[in-house]
């Protein structure tokens, strides 16, 4: 059994924030500064529609697959059902996408 | 693969109609996959197939994996997968409820979103489910396979609303009886009412269903999404 490294985050994060420059870019969205780990994905304080969301994890989820060779399903009922929603900023998403690649890594 | 070489997924394209329309869309000049459960007895160039049950998630991504890693995009999918069961509904064990809802209503539900997420990138797809004429004809002895379809066209036009943001349309034809292995078991008396019910009185044939599908999914159609469309003039 292997936990995910520093390194291993800080692949997860860039590849978070590249997706998401590129959704603010396809959907002409313009950000007042480039994405980080405090930036938000839901609320008010969000630049991304419900749409943009869904289309988020969604290349997530592939950029993940090609990336680590690992079938992640981030928009899974225990995120849904989760008080504190993973998908409130984008530390907070890459910290469930590693705790969802240790738990597949210890299975 | 050259850059307008369409890629077209087919399920259920081991014989019948699916075995047609991956013919089809072969000879006019797309990359063709296709899957079903049991390997085909034919092969084609420009043709893959894949052993896959619409029903089994991990096969339909696998297949999905498969599409994305050899051409990177997905334009068009067939959703023909289909299962019937001809009986009346105090004969029906529950063994033929699952087996139908799992391929019509589970199998066309996984394609469907394995397939935009694939067709998403591109911000491009056409998806065609296959629906029948029975499900507004109310045909006795089919009230599974109905339900099911009627199931299939509710998802048809929710999905069509979901993707349409992404540049993917969803529709649907309901083809009449077609002699194929689906009607096979079907007493003859039973399809020719049927037959006499349509405002265009003969069986369908495979061309039929190919002309709808043709519309849908020529690139002009990019405003026609959500819609149902029956053969031999049933509405």
């Amino acid at each position: 059994m292997t936990t995910l490294s520093i390194a291993d985050r800080n692949a997860i994060l860039a590849l978070v924030t590249a997706s998401l420059r590129d959704l603010y870019e396809q959907n002409g969205i313009t950000a007042d500064s480039e994405p980080d780990e405090g930036t938000y994905l839901i609320g008010r304080r969000a630049l991304l529609d419900s749409l943009g969301l869904v289309t988020l994890i969604v290349d997530l989820e592939q950029k993940i697959e090609e990336t680590f060779d690992v079938a992640l399903t981030l928009a899974n009922e225990r995120a849904m059902s989760q008080k504190n929603s993973p998908f409130l900023t984008v530390g907070s998403l890459v910290d469930y996408i590693c705790s969802l690649m240790n738990e597949q890594r210890s299975a | 693969m050259t850059n307008d070489q369409q890629v077209v997924l087919i399920t259920g394209a081991r014989k019948g109609i699916g075995r047609f329309l991956a013919e089809r869309f072969v000879r006019n000049g797309a990359l063709v996959e296709g899957c079903s459960r049991e390997m085909p007895d034919w092969s084609l160039e420009g043709y893959t197939h894949h052993l896959a049950d619409v029903a089994d998630e991990s096969q339909v991504k696998a297949m999905m994996t498969s599409i994305a890693r050899r051409h990177g995009r997905l334009d068009i999918v067939i959703n023909n997968a289909g299962a019937a069961a001809m009986n009346h509904s105090l004969l029906t064990p529950v063994a033929s409820v699952d087996r139908i809802f799992d391929t019509n209503v589970r199998g066309t539900f996984l394609v469907c979103r394995e397939a935009a997420r694939l067709m998403q990138r591109r911000r491009f797809g056409r998806i065609v489910n296959l629906s029948t004429v029975a499900v507004p004809l109310r045909l006795e002895g089919e009230a599974l396979y109905a339900a099911s379809k009627s199931a299939v066209e509710t998802l048809t036009r929710i999905l069509a609303r979901e993707f349409g943001p992404l540049g993917i349309t969803v529709n649907a034809v309901g083809p009449t009886p077609i002699e194929t292995d689906l009607i096979r078991g079907v007493p003859s008396e039973k399809i020719q009412k049927i037959v006499d019910s349509l405002a265009i009185r003969r069986l369908g044939r495979f061309e039929d269903v190919a002309n709808v599908i043709d519309f849908f999914v020529r690139p002009e159609s990019d405003y026609v999404t959500g819609q149902v469309i029956y053969l031999g003039g049933v509405s």
